[in-house]
C-alpha cells in the first residue's frame, strides 16, 4: 500500500513538473563484454524504430550493464530516482531481469523486456507493469521439442548449462517431447571445451541432439561437434544461431535446425521493411535480438499515441492491445503480459558468403506460456 | 560405461590439460623470474587468437595464423613490459595487480574496438579436421591430437631451453639471484623482456589452436586466466615441471569430474537429480583439488620451500 501511494505521489509530481510532458526512456543494455552482440541489436533495432516514427519528444538514457546484476540495479535506480525515466528496458539475462523488474515495477514504472523471459515473471510474480515483448524462455526449446516429435526423434540428448534459464530450456523441451531420453547434461556456465560432452553424446546412442548453449559457448560446441564426426541431428533454441554468430561458427552449423519466433524472412510488409531498413542504417543483417528491440520500441509508441505513461491504467491497457505491426505478423499478449506467437522452425543456409537463416515450417501456432495460469493481476 | 569412451576421455582430460600448460608456463615462468603476478595473460591468450583469426582470414592458411599469434602475442607482450610492468617489478604485488587489470580492460576493450563485438571465425585446417580412428576404435578428432603433440613438443622445448642454453641458465640465476647476474653483467631489463614476450608467445600460441575449436571473442582470455592460476599453485609458483603436472592434474580432473561424477550420483539416486548435483560438484573438483594439494604441501606439488 505505502509503495503504491508513493509511485502515485510520484506520478502526480512528474505531471505537475514535466508541462512540456517529454517522455524518457531507461535502457540498461549489455553493451560490453562477451554478450555485447545481443545489447547492442537490441538498442540498434530500438532506436531505428525510434527514429522512423518521427517523434522528436522521446528522450533515451542509454547505459551499460556489463552483463552484472549489482550494476543493472544501481543502472535502474539512477535513471527511476535521478533521471525520472517512465519506461524502462533493455534487459538481455534473466538474472539481470530478476534483479531489476521487480524493484522498477514496485516503484510505478513500467518494464518492457525486450529478451529476458524468467519463468518466475511469467507466473507467480508477473505485475501489471511488466510486459515482455520477446518470449517466455521455455517458449523456443518448446518448440524444439515439439519440432523433434514432428521429425521423428525417439532418443534425444539434451544438453544446457547448468543456470536457471539452462534448467528452464531442458524443462521446456521436456515437456514437448514424447520420446526418451538418452542422456541429460548440464555444463557450465561459460564453458568452452564440449570434448567430455561430445564423447558421451557419441556412446549414448542417442538419435539427435537438442541443445541450449547461448553465444560463444554454442559456437565452441558447433564447431567441436562438427569435427568429432559424431553426425547426428542437431536441434536448438535461435540463440545459438543468430545473425550475430553464425559467421562465426561457419560451415558447421549449415543445415542445423533451430527454432525462432523471428526470422528475416517471415513474409509481411513490417518485416521486409524493418531488414531493408536495418541494412541500410548499419551495414548488417538484423538478428532476432534486433527484431526484438525493434518490436519493443513499436509497441511502447503505438501506446503512447493513446496515453502518457503517467497515466498509467490508460497507457497500460494501450500496451495491452498492442497494436502495433510486429515483424513476426500475428503478435498479442497473453494475460501475463507475456506474447502468444508463432514459433517457426529454420533451418541454416548460405546465401553467397553470408550464413543465415530460412524458415522451414511452423513449431506452434499461436503458442502461449506454460506460467500464464500461475498469474494473478 | 566402456571402456573406449573411459579412454577418450582421458584423452580429452591431457587435451585439456596441454592446452593449460601453454598458458601456465608463461605466467609460472613470469612469476619465477620477475616476482610478477600477470592478471593481462589472459588478454594476450585473446591476442593470439584474434591475430590467427585475422591472418588466416587473409591469406587462407592456418599455419601463417599461428605464426601470426606468436609474432603478435610476443610483441604485445614485449610492448606492454617496457611501457607499463617494467615499472612494476619494484612495487607490492597489489599494485601488479592493479596495473595487469588496467591493461585486461585496455587490451579487451581496445580489441573490441579493432574488430568488434561480434566473435570472429577462425577454422580448423582442412588438413587437421574430422576425427581418425584410434587403436581400439576410437574415433578421436584429428585437430584435439594435434593439440596434444603441439603442447608436448612446446614442453620438451621449454626444458631443453630452461636447461641447456644460455638464456636458460640466465633465467635460471635470474629466479634465484637477481642482484647477483646484474652484477655479473647480464643486461637483467634485456632478459626480463624476453621472457615476458616468450610466456607472452606461449599464451598466443594457446589461444590460436584453442581459437579454432571454440568462439574467438572479446573476454574469451579471462576464465582461462583462472584456471591456469589454479594450476601453477598446484604446482608450485616458478616451476614449470610443477606447471606440467598441475596442468595435466587440472585437465583430467576436470574433464573426469565432469564425465564420471553425474555417472557416481546415478547409482544412488534419481538421473536427474544426480546430473544436478555431479554437475555442480563437477565445476568445484579443481579447486577441491588445488585445496588438498596447499593442506598438504602448500607451496604446490614442486614448489621451493
Amino acid at each position: 500500500m505505502i509503495v503504491r501511494t508513493l509511485a502515485m505521489a510520484g506520478a502526480l509530481s512528474l505531471a505537475a513538473a514535466g508541462a512540456q510532458a517529454e517522455i524518457k526512456v531507461g535502457m540498461s543494455t549489455t553493451l560490453s563484454g562477451g554478450g555485447a552482440g545481443l545489447g547492442i541489436d537490441v538498442r540498434d533495432g530500438f532506436m531505428l524504430a525510434l527514429e522512423q516514427s518521427g517523434r522528436d519528444d522521446i528522450s533515451v538514457v542509454i547505459e551499460d550493464d556489463q552483463r552484472k546484476p549489482d550494476i543493472a540495479v544501481q543502472l535502474s535506480d539512477k535513471m527511476i530516482q535521478s533521471e525520472k525515466v517512465d519506461v524502462l528496458t533493455g534487459i538481455i539475462w534473466s538474472n539481470l531481469a530478476m534483479a531489476v523488474v521487480p524493484g522498477a515495477v514496485a516503484q510505478g514504472k513500467f518494464y518492457l523486456s525486450p529478451n529476458a523471459g524468467p519463468s518466475a515473471l511469467a507466473g507467480k510474480g508477473c505485475h501489471p507493469n511488466y510486459f515482455n515483448v520477446a518470449w517466455q524462455n521455455d517458449n523456443l526449446h518448446e518448440a524444439a521439442g515439439a519440432y523433434a516429435n514432428d521429425a521423428g526423434y525417439k532418443n534425444s540428448f539434451i544438453l544446457a548449462p547448468n543456470y536457471p534459464a539452462g534448467v528452464d530450456a531442458l524443462t521446456g523441451y521436456k515437456r514437448f517431447f514424447k520420446g526418451a531420453l538418452a542422456g541429460e547434461v548440464y555444463t557450465q556456465l561459460g564453458q568452452t571445451d564440449y570434448a567430455a560432452e561430445i564423447a558421451q553424446i557419441r556412446a549414448s546412442g542417442a538419435d539427435s541432439v537438442f541443445f541450449f548453449l547461448p553465444g560463444g559457448m554454442g559456437i565452441s560446441f558447433l564447431k567441436q561437434y562438427a569435427d568429432s564426426g559424431v553426425g547426428l541431428p542437431v536441434v536448438g533454441p535461435a540463440f545459438s544461431f543468430d545473425q550475430g554468430i553464425l559467421q562465426a561458427v561457419g560451415d558447421a552449423a549449415l543445415g542445423v535446425v533451430n527454432t525462432s519466433q523471428w526470422s528475416k524472412d517471415i513474409d509481411n510488409p513490417a518485416n521486409v521493411a524493418f531488414v531493408a531498413s536495418f541494412q541500410e542504417k548499419y551495414g548488417r543483417l538484423p538478428s532476432l535480438y534486433a527484431s526484438q528491440g525493434f518490436d519493443t520500441a513499436n509497441l511502447m509508441l503505438s501506446a503512447l499515441k493513446v496515453a502518457e505513461p503517467s497515466d498509467a491504467d490508460a497507457f497500460r491497457a494501450a500496451l495491452e492491445a498492442a497494436d502495433f505491426a510486429s515483424t513476426r505478423g500475428k503478435f498479442a499478449f497473453g494475460p501475463n503480459h507475456h506474447p502468444i506467437q508463432d514459433i517457426y522452425v529454420r533451418e541454416v543456409i548460405k546465401e553467397g558468403d553470408i550464413y543465415t537463416n530460412k524458415i522451414i515450417g511452423v513449431a506452434l501456432k499461436d503458442h502461449a506460456d506454460a506460467y500464464a495460469v500461475e498469474c494473478k493481476m | 560405461m566402456s571402456l573406449i569412451l573411459f579412454i577418450e576421455q582421458m584423452l580429452n582430460g591431457v587435451q585439456f590439460g596441454v592446452m593449460l600448460f601453454l598458458m601456465a608456463a608463461g605466467l609460472t615462468l613470469i612469476f619465477g623470474v620477475m616476482g610478477l603476478i600477470n592478471l593481462a595473460h589472459g588478454s594476450l591468450y585473446m591476442v593470439g587468437a584474434f591475430a590467427a583469426s585475422w591472418a588466416a582470414g587473409l591469406t587462407g592458411s592456418f599455419l601463417l595464423g599461428l605464426i601470426a599469434a606468436l609474432t603478435a602475442a610476443a610483441a604485445a607482450g614485449a610492448l606492454i613490459e617496457v611501457a607499463v610492468i617494467r615499472r612494476l617489478y619494484a612495487r607490492g604485488h597489489l599494485d601488479q595487480v592493479l596495473a595487469t587489470f588496467a591493461l585486461i580492460l585496455i587490451l579487451s576493450e581496445g580489441t573490441r574496438w579493432v574488430f568488434g563485438s561480434l566473435p570472429l571465425f577462425l577454422e580448423i585446417p582442412p588438413y587437421l579436421s574430422g576425427p581418425v580412428r584410434l587403436p581400439g576404435g576410437i574415433q578421436y578428432p584429428l585437430y584435439r591430437l594435434a593439440i596434444i603433440v603441439a603442447g608436448v613438443m612446446v614442453a620438451a622445448g621449454l626444458f631443453a631451453l630452461i636447461a641447456r642454453t644460455r638464456i636458460g641458465i640466465q633465467i635460471r640465476a635470474g629466479e634465484a639471484d637477481r642482484e647477483m647476474i646484474g652484477a655479473l653483467g647480464v643486461n637483467i631489463a634485456a632478459l626480463y623482456t624476453v621472457v615476458f614476450a616468450l610466456g607472452a608467445a606461449l599464451a598466443g600460441l594457446a589461444g590460436a589452436l584453442i581459437g579454432a575449436i571454440q568462439s574467438v571473442q572479446v573476454g574469451m582470455g579471462e576464465p582461462v586466466l583462472i584456471l591456469a592460476f589454479v594450476v601453477i599453485v598446484i604446482g608450485g609458483i616458478g616451476s614449470i615441471k610443477g606447471a606440467l603436472v598441475g596442468a595435466l592434474l587440472v585437465g583430467l580432473t576436470d574433464t573426469m569430474g565432469r564425465f564420471l561424477l553425474p555417472v557416481a550420483f546415478a547409482q544412488v539416486m534419481a538421473p536427474a537429480a544426480a546430473t544436478a548435483v555431479g554437475s555442480a560438484l563437477a565445476s568445484m573438483a579443481i579447486y577441491i583439488l588445488m585445496a588438498l594439494v596447499l593442506i598438504f604441501r602448500p607451496r604446490g606439488l614442486y614448489g621451493v620451500a
